[in-house]
């Protein structure tokens, strides 16, 4: 069983992470504009090269 | 002719030398918007940024100070077919969004903490029940501990502080329950973990916090949605104001611009953007908006003017002033102060629930002890056993009972076009058992519209519109908006306080004034059947025509009102028009209570006898002089096209040409209501299975785990019979 010492922590250390990483998201603001965000994804202004991607 | 646009007073600037303006959008329906809008404006040279925020409507653009006109921004939006409006975000707006994002990072934390937790927690409950080692165990335990005691510092802020205000104030709510179970919990727990013990509440503590922050969020988003709508709206329809200069040059600017001793000139067909003298020019001005006159008073230099006044004639120029002196205004804004002073804070059912709630457990926890003590139990056992009682029962259901319901009402509420002002306006609308309406702008329309539209032969109609559009008078809108579709004739020419003619087919058409028309019999045959009618002639050769322009009802009035009544609510019209038409209004809708000519402060004493009388009214009105009665009675209503400060005192803005949203706004917090008490009983029966286990000492935390979440999932999942609407095709049949 001394394998758990290893294992729990580890998974901690793992959901730590994704806990960061949420509160980064959050505060770089990706949750501001949340539909926006779902139709962004589909426009293709990077690929046709005119206008300005921001 | 291109018009200088001021926005000087919504341009911020950032102290790293960029200016910043925020613009609400109107026109926004898909996503292709936002490639149209960000694209079109990248091509403006000095811009550095702009982007659309898709969810709130919402336009950033962002430049290097002074090297950039942002008049330009509207002007490149106007072109590509968006209207934009300049945007001040008011600082409850942004309180609410730093609370929701402090709400989601206590969310998150707690929620990790909940999930890692629950797998320690079940694998003891599965060891304890086969072959854990009693290391293995503690070690299990003292990383609970570790994982949740700071997270639980963290996520339990909200409650804490809230709680922690409470008692400063020397009252209860419900915070103060739920921060004294999670408290207790936790030591208990320590404690328990420190002496090798078997249980451990880690979890329940946790996933407490965790549901409560949940109902919490989308509590405060569901409210963010709202006001955010709520002051878009507010910002397309802000007051546009002409400034002129010294040299008589105009500058379009936002009324909130306007200082006192500027003058203004308001064109025919404009409502006034702020108070003031009138200095120069002749004009009717329809005051309806006001007092609720519909009769149209004229208007010369030195007379007064107030916002939101429509202006019909001649163009007006208007020194802004408040208008001292003008009793009607400090009168009315004195009786606003007043009723807002003497209303009773209303009650709300979540802290009556609290204050009932918080010392029933609290004694029982503490009987409990008491009586394990005195039947011989260690004190060890009998603080554990009473502090068991007070984790079953921490108020888990009761606290997320009514935010739940709260949250899918205003949703439901959202979606039939009512905004909530007030929190706790859905459940003082629950309560109300009598309407009382305004009559103009309420039960008839903001605007007039042509009431004989059916006697007048469509082509002629048309010719009409064709004249009409060429034309600001508030009546030959009416008329264009009649005939939807059709173009401006070709060279149309107005003479102000006359009329419009234009040649159509070779022949002078004419739309217009009596005299203008050479109409002058007809008009007054007319006026001899019914004087309060406002008419227009229409002359083409020798087709002539007479359109009859009134404030019309609203189309569904008299379904919404035969519908209330239906529901046994009890209907008044209470207006400051003239009685005899207000007797007509009433006879046409059926409405056998009513009273005209009323003041204001008539209106509160009005709703006062009903008071006394035991009824709880709920106001629906949109004049100015309505709003001490929309401050005054139990609950409130109001027109998104009232006025601003009736608005302002109204508990709930409804949208659109219907009236139905009132009749919604009812049953839906009816109901809401309805589901509240329902919980409120769920969470009471939860407690008096849960408590006796509690009291007995039969309470493992795997009980209290599954009868926490159980409970919760149920009361969530009965607040959402909420989003079903009572609506009034469905009423009426």
């Amino acid at each position: 069983m001394t394998i758990l010492v290893i294992l729990v922590p580890l998974a901690l250390a793992l959901g730590a992470l994704g806990l960061v990483a949420f509160m980064w998201s959050l505060r770089s603001g990706q949750y501001d504009d949340l539909e926006g965000a779902a139709v962004r994804v589909l426009s293709d202004d990077d690929i046709s090269g005119r206008g300005s991607p921001r | 002719m291109a018009l200088n646009v001021d926005l000087s007073t919504y341009v911020r600037y950032h102290d790293d030398g960029t200016a910043h303006l925020e613009l609400a959008v109107d026109g926004v329906d898909c996503a292709a918007c936002i490639g149209d809008i960000e694209n079109a404006l990248g091509r403006l040279p000095g811009l550095a940024r702009a982007r659309l925020n898709y969810t709130t409507h919402r336009l950033t653009v962002e430049w290097s100070k002074g090297a950039f006109d942002p008049a330009g921004v509207i002007e490149r939006l106007s072109c590509i077919g968006y209207r934009a409006y300049p945007f001040a975000i008011d600082d409850s707006e942004d309180i609410d969004a730093r609370q929701a994002r402090w709400l989601l990072r206590c969310l998150a934390v707690a929620g990790f903490a909940a999930t890692n937790v629950m797998l320690l927690s079940i694998s003891v409950w599965a060891g304890n029940a086969s072959d854990i080692t009693p290391e293995t165990r503690d070690f299990f335990h003292w990383l609970s501990a570790l994982i949740v005691l700071p997270a639980a510092a963290f996520a339990g802020q909200p409650f804490f502080r809230s709680a922690g205000r409470a008692l400063r104030l020397r009252s209860v709510n419900m915070d103060v329950p739920i921060s004294l179970g999670i408290v207790l919990a936790l030591t208990m727990s320590v404690i328990e973990t420190v002496r090798h013990a078997e249980h451990a509440y880690f979890d329940s503590a946790v996933m407490l916090m965790f549901f409560l922050l949940l109902g919490r969020y989308c509590d405060l988003a569901m409210r963010r949605k709202t006001r955010a709508f709520a002051s878009n709206l507010a910002a397309f329809r802000a007051p546009v104001a002409m400034r002129l200069d010294v040299a008589g040059n105009a500058t379009m600017v936002t009324a909130t611009a306007l200082a006192a001793g500027d003058v203004i000139l308001v064109r025919p067909g404009e409502r006034a953007p702020a108070d003031g003298i009138v200095i120069l020019g002749h004009s009717e001005i329809d005051d309806s908006l006001i007092t609720g006159e519909t009769m149209r008073r004229s208007v010369d230099p030195g007379g007064e003017i107030h916002a939101g006044s429509m202006n019909f004639d001649g163009a007006l120029r208007v020194r802004v002033c408040a208008v001292a002196g003008s009793t009607l205004l400090d009168g009315i804004e004195r009786l606003v102060e007043l009723a807002i002073n003497q209303k009773a804070r209303y009650q709300r059912l979540a802290d009556r629930a609290a204050r009932l709630y918080a010392p029933i457990v609290h004694v029982t926890a503490l009987m409990t002890a008491a009586g394990w003590l005195l039947s011989g139990a260690s004190l060890h056992d009998s603080i554990v056993t009473a502090i068991a009682v007070l984790i079953i029962t921490c108020p888990c259901a009761l606290a997320l009972a009514i935010p739940a319901v709260q949250v899918v009402a205003a949703g439901a509420l959202f979606r039939s076009g009512v905004l909530l002002n007030s929190a706790d306006a859905i459940e003082r609308l629950a309560e109300v058992d009598t309407i009382v309406f305004d009559k103009t702008g309420t039960l008839t329309m903001p605007e007039p519209s042509i009431a004989n539209i059916s006697m007048i032969d469509p082509s002629t109609r048309l010719l009409a519109a064709r004249l009409a559009l060429a034309s600001h008078h508030p009546l030959a809108r009416a008329i264009a908006a009649a005939t939807p579709g059709s173009t401006v004739a070709d060279g149309a020419q107005e003479t102000p306080g006359q009329g419009v003619r234009a040649e159509i087919n070779g022949v002078e058409a004419r739309l217009g004034s009596a005299d203008f028309c050479a109409l002058a019999d007809d008009f007054g045959r007319v006026r001899g059947e019914d004087p309060e009618v406002s008419l227009m002639g229409f002359r083409h050769g020798e087709v002539t025509a007479i359109f009859e322009v009134r404030q019309a009802l609203r189309a569904d009035a008299s379904v919404v009102i035969d519908a209330a009544r239906a529901l046994g609510f009890s209907i008044w019209i209470l207006s400051g028009d003239r009685p005899d038409a207000v007797e007509h209004c009433a006879r046409v809708l059926g409405v056998a209570q009513w009273r005209g000519a009323m003041k204001p402060a008539g209106k509160i004493a009005f709703l006062e006898e009903l008071k006394i009388a035991g009824h709880k009214a709920v106001m629906v009105g949109d004049g100015l002089n309505d709003a001490p009665a929309l401050a005054a009675a139990y609950a409130s209503i109001s027109p998104i096209t009232g006025s601003q400060i009736a608005q302002a005192a109204a508990d709930t803005v409804f949208l659109g040409d219907s009236l139905a949203p009132t009749f919604e706004a009812l049953t839906i917090s009816r109901r809401a209501r309805a589901i509240m008490w329902q919980n409120l009983w769920l969470a009471g029966i939860y407690n008096c299975i849960a408590v006796p286990l509690a009291i007995t000492g039969h309470v493992t935390p795997l009980i209290a785990a599954a009868a926490m979440s159980g409970s919760s999932i149920l009361v969530t999942a009965n607040a959402l019979r909420a989003r079903s609407l009572h609506s009034l095709r469905k009423a009426s049949a």
